[in-house]
């Protein structure tokens, strides 16, 4: 079998390929394109993928599924990946494989031992994480993604008194706290250059997984689930909640 | 002789808060026009919100590809090429359009053709005015742009005269909603134009000095405001259809006025309205009788092809495709993309 796998959640574009002949335990990247460079993703994930197919004589009527990195992140960076994958998913009539970009960022260190700790800043105080562990290329999610405030996140880690190592764009932002103020207590590291990004091979590999679990959804029913809603739904939730709370002091 | 293959395009059209899809033959027939509407979810709000817009397409474009290829009756195997609109727009919005549009061209191995939304504004009269070919003047007005345009040719545009500061569709929902009609303010001012007088109330018609062709509406919105204004603290109730009857002639003389002097400046034999706006009434038949009165041929799009949809883009994308026109897969959404620019 044979899967593409996209990821534009944050400012990584990845484009990668990944094949299996039989069963799990097989399975190995092809190809793998990541650019982390200012470019959008518009300019920069379709040539990836088709630089990808031509050097590895790709015929991509023959992959399997499009495994996507399906949120949270970029609200516009993610629309660019899955709206890439559902064009490829119409046009080649396959299914896609949505994967939590949280889950495809922590199988980059699967692996490791103890808990697996990706963190996105997801600005307005907040980051977006989810707590793994990843054996025998098994992922557990202990605590699925969210949005929660960087404190939060060191008091429910405190509460599993385990190893901890940290990864993704959240790090250089709280780097400091974490190791000098807040976990300053805990046996904490963080992932090394090679695998502390989005990468579409992780995106790829645990999506292999979960095709084989039969977790695929059509192009058509897939969107990303950017784990907030937008700032004018929220600012008219608010303005609802307090005009509810005003007629009810009256 | 050998009957010359049929061209069909696929467009997409997703540059504010419509998500379309179309398939146009030989860039006048269209086999298929499907547009999914989000106006029902931004009127919560009053306008449009470019992060729930570009939400909405996202969730609808593939059923509204497929839906509108189903409805033509043909399949991706069949379309000779993929027309996208990749700008002037809201930028999200756009993009999730050009992504789709490029993957599915990448995939299905189609040449990709990127359109400029107002050429397609345009391009949709030459839908059911299979005699009209350029050259030909062109006034576009819609929520986004006012331009006064000469299309010289096929792909080929010169703008003659655009607006200061708001389009004209921008002030109809301005006013729209200081007059309490809510959003979309267009139809709505229209509606009740027709109740009130369009010379109760005289309101600026703004000249541009040393620009004849351009426009400025916000004096025009401005002035409605203050006046409403004026009535609330006299204590005045006014008159909503007066209101808007009155402010929609002044927009309208103003476009009407400018139209004119260009037909005698450029002696034009053919003059075609377009965008949103080219659906208002008042607007269609002071043209119509401001064309006629000069002897210019006055053509204007039925209101489905006046709104934004993706048949238009499929036929904007018929002549640049035959044009030789081929966007690459880096193709970008360009939310200020001039018209005429590539």
């Amino acid at each position: 079998m044979r899967i593409l796998a996209l990821d534009s959640s944050g400012l990584v574009a990845g484009v990668a390929v990944l094949e299996s002949e039989n069963e799990k335990n097989d399975a190995q990247t092809i190809a793998e394109y990541t650019v982390n460079y200012k470019k959008t993703h518009s300019q920069t994930l379709l040539p990836m993928l088709d630089e990808i197919v031509k050097m590895t004589e790709l015929d991509l009527s023959t992959i399997d599924a499009v495994a996507i990195a399906s949120g949270p992140g970029s609200f516009t960076g993610l629309r660019i990946g899955s709206a890439t994958a559902k064009g490829l998913g119409l046009a080649l009539k396959k299914p896609l494989v949505e994967v939590p970009t949280l889950e495809g960022l922590a199988y980059n260190l699967c692996g490791c031992e103890g808990l697996i700790c990706p963190i996105m800043d997801a600005r307005r105080g907040q980051v977006y994480t989810g707590i793994y562990t990843c054996e025998e290329e098994e992922l557990h999610i202990v605590e699925g993604q969210m949005a929660i405030s960087i404190e939060e996140l060191a008091e429910k880690l405190k509460n599993y008194d385990q190893k901890v190592t940290f990864l993704g764009d959240g790090v250089p932002v709280f780097k400091k706290r974490l190791s000098e103020e807040l976990l300053k207590d805990s046996e904490i590291r963080f992932a090394p250059a090679h695998m502390n990004r989005q990468r579409a091979a992780s995106v790829g590999a645990l999506g292999m997984r979960y095709y084989m679990e039969g977790k695929t959804v059509s192009a058509a029913e897939h969107h990303p689930d950017y784990l907030r809603v937008s700032q004018a739904e929220r600012e008219r939730a608010e303005r609802e909640k307090a005009k509810g709370e005003s007629e009810g002091e009256k | 002789m050998s009957e010359e293959k049929d061209v069909l395009i696929l467009a997409i059209e997703s540059s504010c808060d419509e998500t379309a899809a179309a398939v146009v033959k030989n860039g006048r027939d269209v086999l298929s026009n499907v547009i999914s509407s989000q106006i029902a979810l931004h009127t919560l709000y009053g306008g449009v919100v470019p992060e729930i817009a570009s939400r909405k397409h996202i969730e609808k474009i593939n059923q509204v590809i497929e839906e509108a290829l189903k409805e033509a009756d043909v399949t991706l195997d069949d379309i000779d090429a993929i027309g996208v609109t990749y700008g002037p727009g809201l930028v999200g919005a756009l993009l999730v359009g050009v992504a789709e549009a490029k993957a599915i061209a990448y995939a299905a191995n189609k040449p990709l053709v990127g359109v400029h939304h107002i050429e397609g504004h345009i391009a949709a009269n030459f839908i059911e005015h299979k005699e009209l070919e350029p050259p030909f003047f062109s006034l576009v007005v819609s929520g986004g742009h006012t331009h006064l345009v000469r299309v010289v040719d096929y792909g080929k545009f010169e703008i003659i005269g655009r607006t200061r500061d708001d389009a004209a569709g921008e002030a109809f929902d301005k006013v729209a909603r200081a007059i309490g009609l809510g959003y979309p303010g267009g139809p709505k001012i229209d509606k009740v134009s027709k109740e009130g007088n369009p010379e109760a109330i005289t309101f600026p018609r703004a000249h541009v000095e040393d620009a004849p062709y351009d426009f400025s509406f916000s004096g025009v919105k401005s002035a409605v405001l203050n006046y409403i204004n004026g009535c609330q603290m006299k204590g005045i109730e006014y008159n909503q259809a007066d209101i808007a009857a009155s402010f929609q002639k002044a927009v309208t003389d103003v476009l009407v006025a400018n139209a004119m002097h260009a037909v005698e400046e450029y002696k034009v034999d053919k003059f075609a309205i377009a965008g949103g706006v080219a659906s208002n009434s008042a607007l269609r038949a002071a043209m119509k009788e401001a064309c006629e009165k000069k002897n210019v041929k006055f053509y204007y799009p039925s209101p489905i092809y006046c709104t934004d949809n993706a048949a238009m883009i499929g036929v904007a994308a018929y002549y640049e495709y035959m044009n030789g026109t081929r966007h690459g897969w880096d193709l970008n959404a360009v939310p200020n993309l001039k018209l005429g620019e590539r």
